[in-house]
C-alpha cells in the first residue's frame, strides 16, 4: 500500500479494500515510527488527521455520486509544506517567529484539497520561510535524506521530499521559489511539478518573494502530480496574480506518444558545473527519450548564468519587503525583554529569524535602498525580462526544455553552510523558470555517486504542464526510476 | 560596492534586525560575498530593456465593491502577543 | 520690517479618503465609529499569506478626480510599496504609488484675497491657478491611542486599508490664504464629483502643508518643513502662519532651518518637529509584486465621464453665458454643488428671464440668513425653504404682487415654517400689493393736500423732497402700493 500510486488507492479505496482511517493510520504510524530519524514533519495530530479521514469514509457511505466522494482523491492522505496556512494547525513556515502560530485560516491550495476529500497527515519541514536549499535553515531542525541520512534532502521543500521517500506520505504540496520543489525531488528521487506562475492561488500560502513563489506537488509519479495538480490549480478571486484561466484535467494527455516530440538541449545546462556522475545519468534518460520517440535539438539560453545572481538581487528584495510583517505586534514571536519600539522589533526580529533569512533581508533591504536601487534592483529586472526572452527564443525550435534538475546529488550536512553563494548555486538549473514564471519539473532518472538519486528536468512553455506531464509519464511508462525507495524503510 | 561596518549597522537598522559586535562583522563578510557575486550584473547592457516585476504580462483585476468580510476580531486576537479592549499593545509610541 | 522681505512657498499634500463601502484592498466596510479592530481583518492585519485586490469602485474616483482637474489619467499605473516599520502599518509597507500615479498634473482655480505679505498689495480678490504635481491611490494607516494602557500604546487597525487619493499639489501657493484656498476649493471639488464625504473631523480630508520662506525675488525654494495632518481650515491657517513666523526668526536669527516633520499643536497654536528622528527616511519603494499594473481604457475613462456631473469651470462658464449672470455671481453660486442646485433649482421653478433677480436672492437672503442661522449649504444640510417656494416669492416680485421688503416678510415666514407657500403666506397676512391706479392715486391725491410744504420745496428745484412724499404715499398704503408705480404717478402730478 505504502508504494501505491494515487491511482491505486483511489481505486482501493473505492472497491473498499481500505478505508480512509486504515490509510491514514498506516501512514501515520510509519511517521512516528520514523520521523525521529527523518525530522520530515514539523507538526502531525493523529486526532485532526483520523476525524478527517472518519469524514472522508461517512462521505464516501452516505453516497458515492456525492461530489467529493466521486473525486479520484476522496480519502487518499497526503501533507502540507508548513508553508500553507492550515485553520485549527500549527503553521511555522519551519521557523522561530511563527512556531506557535494556530492559523485562522486555509491556504487556497489547502482547500482545494480538503474540498477532494483528501486528509492531512501533518504539517512538512522546510528551510525557514522557504529560504535554502538544503532543509538546514528550518528553525525545527534539518530534515533528513532518506537515502541516506547523512545528506542533506535539498530545499526548500525538503520535509515534502522526504516524507514521500520515506513512504511517509503518498503525496505532498511544495512551493517552488528558485526550485524548492524540483531540487528536493531531484536529491529524493521524486517527481515534483513547480506549474507556471498564476496556476496556483498564493492565498493562505506564506510569502518568500511574491513575484517568483508558486505551489505545487510532489509525488511519486508524473501520473500522480498530474491528478494533484488538477486539484489544486485553478483561478482565485484572493490572489491578484491568479489567472482567470478554463479548468483543466491535467491527466488529459498522459498516454500521449512521444513521436516527434522535439527537445530542446541548451548548451548553458551541460556545462563545466555539472557533476559527471548526474551527466551520465542525465545522457542516458535523453537516449530513452529518443527511444521513445523524441528528437533532440541544441538550444541556447545565453543569459541563464546570469539567472542566480538577478534571483539574489529580486528574491532578496521582495522578501525584505514581505517578512515586514513579522514584528511581534499582531502575532508571532515577540522578544521577551525589550525597551522601546524600536528595540522591541530590533529584538524581536532578530531572535525570531535564523541566520539564513537575516541574511536575506539584509540583502534584499540593501539593494532596495536608496542609491542602490536602480543598479541592483532595476538592473536585476532587465536581467530579468533578457532570461525570459531567451526562453521565447529556445521555445521556437523545440517543445520542451530538458537538462539536469540540480548540478550534483544530495551533498552532506554542513557542506556548503559556510559558504551561502556556493550554496545559491546549487538552484543554478531551476531559478530560471521562477524568473520567466515557466513551468518545471523534476522527475527521477537514475542514480549518481554514493546511489544518490538524480533528477532530470523538464521545462515547458507557459501552460504547458499538460505536455511536460505527458513527457515524464511515457518515460515512467519504461522506467522504473520513480518508483525506487530507499532501503531499510519497509 | 562594498559595505563597511557603518553601511552593515544602517542596513540593519532599515530592517530593525538587531546585530551584536561579532554579528555584525560575520555578517559584513557575508553581505559582502554576496554582493561581489551579484555585481556581475553591473557589467550586463541593458539599454532600452524593460524592467520585468511579474512573471505574468497581464494587467489588474478589479474587486467589486462590496463589504465580503465578518468581525473575526476574537479568532485574531486569540493569536496577538499583547491586546487590551480590542486593541493591540506596543511600548509607547513617542511622536 | 521682514514681513515684506521674505516670499512663502507652500505646497499642500491632501489625503482624500474615498467614498467606497469597503477597503482598498480587502473586503472590510470602512463604515466610522466600529469598535477597535472590529472591521480589521485577515488582509488588514496582514496575517501571513494574506494578499491584496484592488478595489474597482477606488479606481473610479481617481478618475473623476482626475477628469475634474483636467489631469492626465495614466493608462497604466503601478502600485509600489512604501517600506517602514511602524506599529500601526501591519505590512511593515504601506501599498502606495510612487513612479507612476494614476493621476498626474490638472490643478483648480482659486479665489483668494491678498494678504499683506506683498508690499502695495492691496485687499482685492484675486483668481489664481494652482497647478496638481498628482494625484495617486493608497490605503491609509492603522491609528495609534496614546492614552495610558500602563504606559502603552494601543493600536487599532480599523482604517488600516481605507481607502485614499493622496493629491499633491505643486508649491503654488505664496500664503496661508491661498493654502486654505485651495484647500477649501479641493474639499468642495472632491465633494462635488461625489469621491469623498468630506468629513474633516473624521479624517475624511486631512493636509500636509510643506512650507518654506526665501528672499522675495531669490529663485531657489528654502528648506521645507512639513506640516502633518491639518485637519482643520483654521488650524492649517494658523499652523502655516506660525510656521512662516518661526521659520523668519530662525533665518534671522542666522539659525539654517533643517528640514523636518512637524505637528500642529491646536492647544498653543505652535508647531514642534515630530521627536521620533525617522532615522534617514529610505522607504526603499518598489512595484508590489503582489499587484499587477493598473489599466485604465480610454472606454472606462469615457464611462466614468459620463457619469460625472457638471464641474464647477463649466457651470460657472454657462452661468455667464445662459443666464447673464456676472463672473463674480457666477463664481459664488458654483462655488459648492449644494448652491448651484439650490441656484438651479429656483431658477427653474422661476424662470430663466428672473435669473439675475433669483442669483441676488440665493446669495443675499438666503446665503445671509443660513449664516445667521449657523448653517451652511454643504452636503448633509438642508436648507429650510426649498427652492420652490423662494421661486413662488420671486415670481410674486415680478408680477408687481410683491414688494422687495413684502418679499422679505414673506421670505421670513417661510423660513420659520408658517405657511405652506408664498400665496398662501400674502394671503393670511394681506400682504397684496396696491397696483390700482385709481387707488394709488386718490392717496396721492390726499398726500399732496396735506404735505404743501414739501410740495413747494419741490417745486422750488429740491429733489429730496420728492422721496419724501413717496415715502408718505408709501407710508399711507402700508408699503403695499406698487414704488415704481407711487413714483410714477407721483411725478406725473406734480409735474402736471
Amino acid at each position: 500500500m505504502i508504494n501505491a500510486s494515487l491511482k491505486e488507492l483511489s481505486a482501493a479505496l473505492a472497491q473498499r479494500k481500505i478505508s480512509a482511517v486504515e490509510l491514514a493510520t498506516l501512514f501515520l504510524n510509519r511517521i512516528e515510527r520514523m520521523n525521529p530519524t527523518l525530522n520530515a514533519f514539523i507538526t502531525t495530530d493523529r486526532d485532526k488527521t483520523l476525524a478527517q479521514a472518519r469524514c472522508a469514509d461517512e462521505m464516501r457511505k452516505v453516497g458515492a455520486d456525492d461530489a467529493a466522494a466521486a473525486s479520484s482523491l476522496h480519502g487518499i492522505p497526503l501533507a502540507h509544506k508548513d508553508i500553507f496556512c492550515t485553520q485549527g494547525w500549527r503553521t511555522t513556515c519551519g521557523s522561530k517567529m511563527l512556531a506557535n502560530f494556530i492559523s485562522p485560516y486555509d491556504a487556497h491550495v489547502v482547500e482545494r484539497f480538503a474540498a477532494a476529500g483528501m486528509v492531512t497527515l501533518g504539517k512538512l519541514n522546510m528551510d525557514e520561510f522557504a529560504m535554502g536549499s538544503s532543509n538546514e535553515t528550518s528553525f525545527f531542525g534539518a530534515v533528513k535524506n532518506p537515502w541516506d541520512v547523512s545528506r542533506v534532502p535539498g530545499g526548500s521543500s525538503g520535509g515534502s521530499a522526504a516524507a514521500i521517500a520515506a513512504r511517509l506520505a503518498p503525496a505532498a504540496t511544495g512551493t517552488d521559489t528558485g526550485g524548492s520543489i524540483r531540487q528536493p525531488a531531484a536529491l529524493c528521487g521524486l517527481t515534483g511539478l513547480k506549474p507556471t506562475y498564476g496556476v496556483v492561488s498564493r492565498y493562505g500560502m506564506i510569502a518568500f518573494a511574491s513575484s517568483l513563489d508558486q505551489a505545487g506537488p510532489m509525488a511519486k509519479s508524473a501520473e500522480d502530480c498530474a491528478l494533484l495538480l488538477t486539484a489544486m490549480a485553478g483561478f482565485d478571486t484572493r490572489d491578484s496574480t491568479s489567472l482567470e484561466r478554463p479548468a483543466e484535467d491535467y491527466s488529459r494527455d498522459l498516454n500521449q506518444p512521444l513521436t516527434g516530440l522535439k527537445i530542446g538541449l541548451p548548451k548553458e545546462f551541460f556545462g563545466a558545473g555539472m557533476d559527471n556522475d548526474v551527466r551520465a545519468v542525465v545522457e542516458a534518460a535523453l537516449d530513452e527519450y529518443r527511444k521513445l520517440g523524441a528528437t533532440t535539438v541544441a538550444v541556447s539560453l545565453p543569459n541563464s548564468e546570469l539567472s542566480v545572481p538577478a534571483y539574489y538581487v529580486i528574491a532578496p528584495a521582495e522578501a525584505s519587503s514581505n517578512l515586514s510583517r513579522f514584528d511581534g505586534v499582531r502575532y508571532g514571536y515577540r522578544a521577551p525583554d525589550y525597551g522601546d519600539l524600536a528595540d522591541m522589533y530590533s529584538k524581536t526580529r532578530a531572535q525570531g529569524f535564523g541566520a539564513e533569512v537575516k541574511r536575506r533581508i539584509l540583502i534584499g533591504t540593501y539593494v532596495l535602498s536608496h542609491g542602490y536601487y536602480d543598479a541592483y534592483y532595476l538592473q536585476a529586472q532587465k536581467i530579468r525580462r533578457l532570461i525570459a526572452a531567451d526562453f521565447t527564443e529556445a521555445f521556437k525550435q523545440c517543445d520542451v526544455i530538458m537538462g539536469p534538475t540540480s548540478p550534483s546529488v544530495a551533498f552532506a550536512f554542513g557542506a556548503k553552510n559556510a559558504d551561502p553563494v556556493q550554496m545559491y548555486l546549487s538552484d543554478i538549473y531551476t531559478i530560471s523558470t521562477n524568473l520567466a514564471g515557466l513551468p518545471g519539473m523534476s522527475l527521477p532518472c537514475g542514480f549518481g555517486n554514493n546511489n544518490m538519486p538524480v533528477g532530470l528536468q523538464i521545462i515547458g512553455r507557459w501552460f504547458d504542464e499538460t505536455k511536460m506531464l505527458n513527457a515524464a509519464h511515457q518515460y515512467q511508462q519504461v522506467t522504473d526510476w520513480h518508483s525506487r525507495m530507499p532501503e531499510g524503510l519497509a | 560596492m562594498s559595505l563597511n561596518q557603518e553601511g552593515v549597522g544602517r542596513i540593519a537598522r532599515l530592517a530593525r534586525i538587531e546585530l551584536s559586535a561579532a554579528e555584525s562583522a560575520a555578517t559584513q563578510d557575508q553581505l559582502n560575498d554576496i554582493l561581489g557575486f551579484i555585481a556581475r550584473l553591473q557589467a550586463v547592457d541593458t539599454t532600452g530593456i524593460e524592467p520585468m516585476a511579474h512573471a505574468v504580462d497581464v494587467v489588474q483585476r478589479l474587486r467589486p465593491d462590496f463589504i465580503t468580510e465578518t468581525d473575526r476580531r476574537a479568532d485574531f486576537q486569540a493569536i496577538a502577543p499583547e491586546v487590551e479592549g480590542g486593541l493591540y499593545l506596543v511600548p509607547k509610541v513617542i511622536e | 520690517m521682514s514681513a515684506t522681505k521674505w516670499e512663502v512657498v507652500i505646497g499642500l499634500e491632501t489625503h482624500t479618503q474615498l467614498k467606497t463601502q469597503s477597503k482598498i484592498f480587502s473586503g472590510s466596510s470602512v463604515a466610522f465609529g466600529a469598535p477597535p479592530n472590529a472591521q480589521a481583518n485577515a488582509v488588514d492585519i496582514a496575517l501571513p499569506g494574506m494578499l491584496p485586490v484592488l478595489n474597482r469602485e477606488a479606481v473610479v474616483c481617481a478618475i473623476k478626480l482626475g477628469l475634474a482637474v483636467g489631469g492626465k489619467i495614466a493608462p497604466r499605473s503601478i502600485f509600489a510599496r512604501k517600506n517602514y516599520f511602524y506599529p500601526d502599518l501591519p505590512k511593515g509597507y504601506q501599498i502606495s504609488q510612487f513612479e507612476t500615479p494614476v493621476v498626474s498634473g490638472g490643478g483648480l482655480s482659486i479665489k483668494v484675497s491678498e494678504g499683506t505679505h506683498r508690499a502695495g498689495a492691496g485687499n482685492t480678490a484675486i483668481e489664481k491657478f494652482i497647478n496638481l504635481t498628482r494625484a495617486h491611490l493608497e490605503e491609509d494607516a492603522g491609528k495609534s491611542l496614546h492614552e495610558d494602557f500602563h504606559g502603552k500604546t494601543g493600536i487599532d487597525l480599523n482604517r488600516a486599508g481605507i481607502p485614499l487619493l493622496e493629491i499633491v499639489s505643486e508649491p503654488d501657493m505664496r500664503s496661508s490664504n491661498e493654502a486654505v484656498a485651495y484647500a477649501k476649493a479641493l474639499h468642495a471639488l472632491v465633494q462635488w464629483i461625489g469621491i469623498c464625504d468630506g468629513n474633516m473631523q473624521e479624517g475624511s480630508f486631512r493636509c500636509d502643508a510643506n512650507v518654506s520662506v526665501r528672499p522675495l525675488g531669490q529663485k531657489e525654494f528654502g528648506t521645507r518643513r512639513e506640516i502633518k495632518n491639518l485637519n482643520s481650515f483654521r488650524f492649517m491657517q494658523q499652523a502655516i502662519d506660525f510656521e512662516v513666523q518661526w521659520q523668519i526668526n530662525e533665518i534671522e536669527e542666522g539659525r539654517a532651518i533643517q528640514q523636518a516633520t512637524v505637528l500642529f499643536n491646536s492647544d498653543t497654536g505652535e508647531t514642534r518637529a515630530m521627536r521620533s528622528k525617522e532615522d534617514a527616511h529610505d522607504y526603499r519603494y518598489f512595484p508590489d509584486p503582489d499587484l499587477l499594473p493598473l489599466e485604465i481604457t480610454p472606454a472606462w475613462i469615457a464611462k466614468v465621464k459620463a457619469s460625472l456631473p457638471e464641474l464647477p469651470g463649466a457651470m460657472k462658464a454657462r452661468f455667464e453665458s445662459d443666464y447673464g449672470l456676472s463672473a463674480y455671481d457666477a463664481a459664488t453660486l458654483s462655488a459648492s454643488r449644494e448652491m448651484a442646485d439650490y441656484f438651479e433649482e429656483t431658477l427653474t421653478a422661476a424662470g430663466r428671464e428672473n435669473a439675475k433677480l433669483c442669483a441676488n436672492w440665493v446669495m443675499g437672503e438666503v446665503a445671509g440668513r443660513l449664516n445667521k442661522d449657523g448653517m451652511e449649504m454643504t452636503a448633509g444640510h438642508t436648507v429650510p425653504l426649498a427652492p420652490t417656494l423662494l421661486a413662488g416669492i420671486i415670481r410674486r416680485i415680478t408680477d408687481n404682487t410683491l414688494s422687495n421688503k413684502m418679499a422679505r416678510e414673506v421670505f421670513d415666514a417661510l423660513w420659520v415654517g408658517e405657511g405652506k407657500d408664498a400665496d398662501a403666506v400674502i394671503a393670511a397676512r394681506g400682504l397684496t400689493q396696491v397696483t390700482d391706479s385709481g387707488a394709488i392715486e386718490s392717496v396721492i391725491d390726499q398726500v399732496l393736500a396735506a404735505n404743501a410744504k414739501s410740495v413747494e420745496e419741490f417745486r422750488a428745484g429740491k429733489d429730496k423732497a420728492f422721496n419724501a412724499l413717496v415715502g408718505q404715499v408709501m407710508k399711507a398704503t402700508k408699503g403695499k402700493a406698487d414704488p415704481q408705480q407711487v413714483n410714477d404717478l407721483l411725478r406725473k402730478k406734480l409735474e402736471a
